[in-house]
């Protein structure tokens, strides 16, 4: 068997000189003093694989054109086996692979590694980091949800405002005028043929010319025997590989990535955001206005770009010890503190959003609940019937599958069965629930709406929406108002509310309505703060009729 | 390949230890990386869509209205779930009413190469203009090249409602 192998081998050998090539690549040398401080490169690299690995796999069930790219997302999180941790490896992979890039430039400018003769290969990294931040732009873009596309409407407007190249740039992604098909098929495009091998091709002559000049030494190397790259580095390599890949792991697997709702141009109350490394960006602009603007969007940027390309010819003195280089430090204390202020203040004045956010990504159907069947939703939760009852997900409870109960049961042998379990269903260990009337038809006419298809769709209803429908019902809005379909046509339906006021409206609406409409009928209601943010956001959740 | 053997063995055999762990963990935590990738990776590619409704049942129409024994082209339209999209199709289906009222409905295409058959009431058979295969009003083959009788649709009759379900392939002639 050996002998064979052998044979195998050296046939390969003779025929390629593969071997050849694997063992120089491996027993490269390398100075005494490398270490954990070199393994981002290899992070980053490993990464960049995982991207276009799950990248492709998307791809085999994602229709690149808007609308159908909306659906085909929703297929692969809510009928791929397996696509919603693609698509969350996906997502969480571009942060980390800023992150890991970002790094691995922020260790090879305190270590000075940039200097002569290196000047080649870190303006090839300045490049590798400006083409994984056009991953991210071109990527945003692709699920076709109001977040990708308000977030790339700012983007092109952003680069509409460069100075002599900014219409042709415009043109360029196909925003004339607006974001539509072709922006979104240029997009598509960079994406996946245009970036991926512009960055294979610069991180082959990356790693090529980190070969040519070898590992930068530190002062003091000199006089140190080398290391062998293979297996002392390749380990340490590999070992922040696993880390980096675990945070991935978990962070696909926990962190739920939402889809929200497909992109509509003539949504007015969407409050764009760009990804969270775009923040910075993204708030430098707001310090300037009106003809200064340019200065934020592009002159500014432009200028880090350069800055960042001339760092080698800039800094031509010679190499010194790490704990020399204050200059450097500064430089990187100076612009993380930047960075940070500028990101903090973003988030920080983030406005609240008008409408609450709907992950679009699981079933919805509970969008299509009364308010008194959502409020049964409540105190379904409150009473905590999942605890004994499963409802549709095929988990062995004490109690009988509650999606199978609306088949064969009416309200009234619900409502006696929650009052006294017993009586129903002798033998039943269900302790008596101690709601009043009201609060036990509620809880019947959700469990009636529960069957087989929807049980695990219902579930899904967001807390805010049970809680806001509770306020709503407990203040009978339904005398006056419908929801779905249900309630009385004294005041407006309040489905697409949303559309037609903003929230602080319905919020001062509720204080004075006599102010905000003459001559209404409505009487004046004070709610707690967090009833009148439960009680809002649901109304403003309600789909449009 | 395992470039492990191309050099020559530690002189110590500390330094052989150690050498043999890094190598060791190296390959572990390749492996265990692949492992955690390409099992939801072949999930992904080969477990399918989950799954979805039954299959709908369309309306047909009114069976009082069918004549006995003389079979009709009828059409109507169902949805079909086509990965992320919702397609609504024609479908077409040959309806035979028995004279005991039992209703038989056959799909559209012949058993042999697919092209569209029909009644001729002439022949009083089903015809397939391709290669001449025919059938009776039963769907059973008369002649031709036909390999096994048309294939029929699940149906059920509801009230006097005929309602149409999937298309089933009725099993090959063994000679």
């Amino acid at each position: 068997m050996n002998r064979h192998w052998q044979s195998v081998t050296g046939w390969l050998e003779h025929r390629t000189g593969l071997a050849t090539a694997i063992r120089r690549f491996l027993y490269e040398e390398i100075p005494a003093s490398s270490g954990w401080r070199q393994v981002f490169g290899s992070v980053a690299v490993f990464l960049f694989l995982v991207q276009a690995f799950t990248g492709i796999l998307l791809a085999f069930n994602y229709a690149p054109t808007p609308g159908d790219a909306y659906n085909s997302m929703r297929y692969i999180l809510t009928e791929v086996t397996g696509g919603r941790l693609m698509r969350g490896l996906h997502h969480w992979g571009a942060s980390m692979i800023i992150v890991v890039v970002v790094l691995h430039m922020i260790q090879v400018f305190l270590y000075g590694a940039y200097k002569k003769p290196r000047e080649a290969t870190w303006i090839a990294g300045v490049a590798l980091l400006l083409l994984t931040l056009a991953y991210g732009l071109t990527g945003y873009l692709l699920p076709w949800d109001n977040r990708a596309y308000w977030g790339t409407v700012v983007t092109t407007q952003i680069a509409a405002q460069a100075p002599v190249v900014g219409p042709y740039l415009t043109r360029l992604l196909g925003g004339g005028g607006a974001v539509g098909v072709v922006t979104f098929a240029r997009f598509f495009g960079l994406h996946v043929l245009l970036l991926p091998p512009a960055t294979i091709l610069l991180v082959v002559l990356h790693i090529y010319l980190v070969r040519k000049h070898g590992v930068a030494p530190i002062p003091g190397d000199e006089l140190l025997p080398k290391k062998k790259f293979y297996p002392e580095q390749v380990f340490k390599d590999t070992v922040a590989i696993f880390i980096a890949f675990a945070v991935l792991f978990i962070l696909a697997v926990v962190a739920r990535v939402p889809l929200e709702k497909l992109a509509d141009p003539s949504d007015t109350s969407y409050i764009p955001r760009p990804e969270w490394y775009f923040l910075f960006l993204f708030q430098t602009l707001k310090l300037f206005s009106g003809p200064l603007e340019v200065i934020g969007a592009v002159v500014l940027p432009g200028m880090a770009v350069l800055t960042l390309v001339m760092v080698p010819f800039i800094d031509r003195s010679r190499l010194v010890k790490i704990t020399r280089r204050t200059a450097a430090f500064a430089f990187v204390f100076l612009a993380a503190v930047a960075w940070t202020g500028l990101t903090a203040v973003a988030v920080a004045s983030t406005p609240r959003e008008d409408t609450a956010k709907i992950d679009y990504s699981g079933p919805t159907d509970w969008l299509q609940l009364s308010p008194e069947e959502m409020t049964g939703v409540a105190y379904f939760r409150q009473e905590r019937c999942a605890t004994c009852h499963a409802t549709g997900d095929g988990a062995s409870k004490a109690g009988p599958d509650l999606t199978q109960i609306s088949a064969h049961k009416d309200a009234g042998w619900m409502i006696e069965h929650f009052r006294h379990p017993d009586a129903m269903r002798p033998g039943s260990s269900m302790p008596p629930t101690q709601l009043n009337d009201d609060q036990l038809n509620s809880l019947a006419a959700f469990l009636l709406k529960l069957n087989p298809k929807n049980g695990s769709a219902l579930q899904n209803a967001p807390d805010f929406a049970a809680a806001g429908a509770l306020v709503y019902e407990t203040h009978r809005c339904s005398e006056c108002h419908s929801v779905n379909g249900v309630g009385e046509d004294v005041g407006p339906a309040l489905n697409g509310l949303s559309t037609r006021r903003s929230r602080s409206w319905v919020v001062h609406h509720f204080a004075d309505p006599n102010k905000l409409s003459p001559g209404t009928r409505m009487k004046p209601y004070q709610f707690s703060p967090r009833d009148m943010e439960n009680l809002t956001a649901y109304l403003f959740s309600l789909p449009e009729p | 390949m395992d470039a492990d053997d191309l050099t020559k063995p530690a002189p110590d055999p500390e330094g052989t230890t150690r050498r043999g762990f890094y190598v060791g963990a190296i390959y572990a935590i390749g492996a265990c990386i692949t492992a955690a990738l390409g099992a939801p990776a072949a999930a992904y590619l080969l477990l399918g869509p989950k799954a979805r409704k039954d299959e709908e049942w369309i309306d047909f129409g009114d069976v009082a209205k069918l004549p006995a024994g003389q079979p009709i082209e009828m059409v109507g339209r169902r949805n079909r779930t086509d990965g992320w999209k919702v397609v609504s199709e024609k479908v077409t289906a040959w309806v035979v009413k028995s004279p005991d009222g039992g209703v038989v409905a056959f799909g559209p295409r012949c058993t042999h190469l697919g092209c569209a058959h029909h009644w001729d009431d002439s022949k009083s058979k089903f015809v397939c203009p391709c290669h001449n295969s025919l059938f009776s009003v039963n769907g059973a083959v008369l002649a031709g090249p036909a390999p096994r009788a048309l294939d029929r649709y699940a149906v059920k009759i509801e009230g006097n409602k005929l309602l149409l379900g999937g298309l089933r392939r009725e099993p090959e002639h063994s000679a």
